[in-house]
């Protein structure tokens, strides 16, 4: 186990070097230098060249990339051009709020899932079956940006019950676990947790459905086994499937609530990416997007792993 | 919008395997029946060519100028004289917008998938077919972008390439790439294994007859099925990219940049703010349909 949790994580460094590359590169696709982003037009040249200095944008491109490579294994993601804070703090502080949105979204979406996809799974009757179908269909089809609007006009706007952006009263720096604090997050979870919501109901009633029909399920009940036990069978059969499906939910949650961030000010790391692209503040694009992938990265191999042992199934090693 | 993971047991319908050599005229003959005869697609599919030819026509269809301004008619509700669906912000009608924004939302939505579908599509059946070496090569590739939660990527790429609806359609392409590469090859990698192939090669096929005349015919429709199920979540993301206004620029008709301006008004007027989201959501939902009834129809196991 341990053997090949190693064997995975060498996999993952020629990625994670591909990745790197890749983010490095975002900064020399975008047109026109990053410099000219601060420096108003009417700068002195002497000016604009220590400040390209200073960021090291003068040098030849490799010589930038291994500089940057060097520096940022080492912790340190530079400086925000927007606001000369170092990288790792904006976006340190971004990622806790993102990840506290992201986790309420995936309880609400996961059990959810499980419930409703288990329920039309075993559906004898058509109309549950087709109800869930329905529920996960306009999950995976609705514009979640759209459905955040929607719900900001039917629950702040008419009904005054909700606070319609922000992660907290006014006064609010950080976010902490209270009453106050949760009711501006309902919103955004709701909004945030149909598209998990909507793939993982698919998912989960797709598989039970199968594993129904496979013949081990026939050969419990005719063995005489109730209900109760083999509903134990299944969900453990269909767990591996599942969870790997979750994973990826997860993950794209972390990275795709950028839209739902912005339409609720939600001040995680979609927001601080949005106001980046904007200021064309390209240290924080770059930061953001790494720290985001290899989060994502290593959600997916920690569910590799957590797959590996449930199902007994899959040896690997 | 998230890209759902492709499923790695993407068989070959069982009609297809029934007649090896390719794809046999009748198998199309029949997965159009079927079509047919699927009262949610044949609604789907008469929804989405309303859409689409109602886009297409847009200037033949006596609409009023959706770029014509009018101070006084700022957010009049739906059904003002005038104004079938209302004005917007600045008093442009609604009604032309919507379905001239049809235009750049439906090509946005799809012509990423179809691009991707091309060169993805190429890349996955050649490291599949190939294997070895050039398999590893491709893949290994498909890996780091695989590594982007998909939403993030195509925001980056798009951020750091700069507005403009070019760049949204390069960064989709980009996007959407690696998950049809992915299949692509499984589905390839599982043909060639198959009897006929080899027997075919035995034969004395050259490669190039055995891709076209064998693999391609038992391949295509997996690909084909799973590239549909990315229409939708492509003109969502398309849209969200104008939402947030890394896509196409004012003053040009598209539902997410509607969308995005009408925010300002979702305490005068809600309703007519969340009209261009029900586009999108239409739009999607009636593309999701389509997919799950092509699957149905070409049998091919989800």
């Amino acid at each position: 186990m341990i053997l090949y949790a190693l064997r995975r994580l060498v996999y993952l460094v020629p990625v994670a070097f591909g990745v790197s590359l890749l983010v490095f590169a975002l900064v020399h696709l975008a047109p026109g230098d990053a410099i000219s982003a601060i420096v108003p037009p009417d700068a002195p040249q002497e000016v604009v060249d220590k400040l390209r200095a200073y960021y090291g944008f003068d040098k030849p491109l490799p010589v930038q990339y291994f500089r940057w490579l060097v520096v940022t294994l080492s912790g340190d993601f530079g400086t925000s051009i927007g606001t000369g804070r170092p990288v790792s703090e904006e976006v340190g502080g971004a990622f806790l709020n993102t990840i506290v949105l992201a986790i309420a979204a995936c309880i609400v979406a996961f059990t959810l899932a499980i419930i409703l996809g288990t329920a039309a799974g075993y559906a004898k009757s058509r109309i549950v079956d087709r109800l869930v179908t329905s529920i996960a269909l306009t999950g995976i089809s609705v514009p979640n940006y759209w459905l955040a609007i929607v719900l900001v006009i039917i629950f702040s706007v008419e009904l005054g019950w909700l606070p319609p952006m922000g992660l907290g009263p006014e006064s609010a720096t950080g976010w902490r676990l209270d009453f106050a604090h949760l009711r501006y997050m309902v919103l955004p979870t709701i909004a945030l947790s149909m598209i998990p919501l909507g793939v993982m109901t698919r998912t989960v009633r797709s598989t039970i459905k199968e594993i129904l029909s496979s013949e081990f399920v026939t050969a419990l009940q005719a063995k005489g086994m109730n209900d109760r036990q083999i509903l134990l069978h299944v969900l453990k059969n269909a767990a591996p499937t599942c969870l790997a499906v979750m994973g990826l939910q997860a993950g794209n949650l972390i990275g795709g609530s950028i839209l739902i961030e912005t339409v609720f000010s939600w001040p995680g790391t979609g927001f601080l990416l949005n106001s980046a692209i904007f200021r064309r503040d390209l240290p924080i694009l770059q930061g953001t997007t790494l720290v985001l992938s290899f989060f994502f990265m290593m959600l997916n191999l920690t569910v590799d792993m957590i797959q590996t042992m449930v199902d007994p199934r899959i040896k690997r090693g | 919008m998230a890209i759902q993971s492709p499923s790695i047991d993407m068989t070959p319908g069982a009609a297809v395997m029934a007649t090896p050599a390719s794809a046999s005229r009748g198998y199309w003959q029949s997965v159009r029946r079927r079509l047919r005869r699927d009262p949610v697609t044949v609604v789907c599919g008469v929804i989405l060519l309303l859409i689409v030819l109602s886009a297409l026509f847009a200037p033949w269809l006596g609409l009023p100028d959706p770029y014509k301004t009018s101070m006084i008619y700022r957010l009049k509700p739906i059904g003002t004289p005038r104004f079938l669906l209302g004005s917007d912000e600045l008093g442009r009608d609604m009604l032309a917008r919507l379905v001239y924004g049809g235009r750049l939302s439906l090509a946005m939505g799809v012509t990423p998938v179809v691009c991707a579908l091309l060169i993805g599509g190429s890349l996955g059946i050649t490291a599949g077919f190939l294997g070895g070496r050039v398999n590893m090569l491709i893949m290994r590739v498909m890996d780091v972008f695989y590594a982007f939660p998909s939403v993030l990527l195509a925001i980056s790429l798009s951020g750091a390439m700069g507005a403009g609806a070019s760049n949204t359609l390069l960064a989709l392409t980009l996007v959407f790439i690696p998950p049809i590469c992915r299949v692509s090859e499984s589905v390839t990698t599982q043909v060639r294994g198959f009897d006929f192939v080899d027997a075919a090669k035995a034969s004395g096929a050259g490669t190039l007859t055995v891709v076209r005349v064998h693999v391609l015919g038992n391949v295509l429709g997996p690909i084909l099925v799973y590239a549909t199920s990315l229409i939708s979540v492509a003109t969502i993301l398309a849209a969200g990219l104008s939402f947030l206004g890394l896509g196409v620029k004012p003053p040009e008709p598209e539902w997410g940049l509607m969308l995005s301006t009408l925010r300002q008004a979702i305490y005068v007027n809600p309703v007519l703010a969340a009209l261009p989201g029900v586009m999108i959501f239409i739009t999607s939902l009636c593309f999701n349909l389509m997919s799950d009834g092509l699957r149905a129809a070409m049998d091919v196991k989800a």
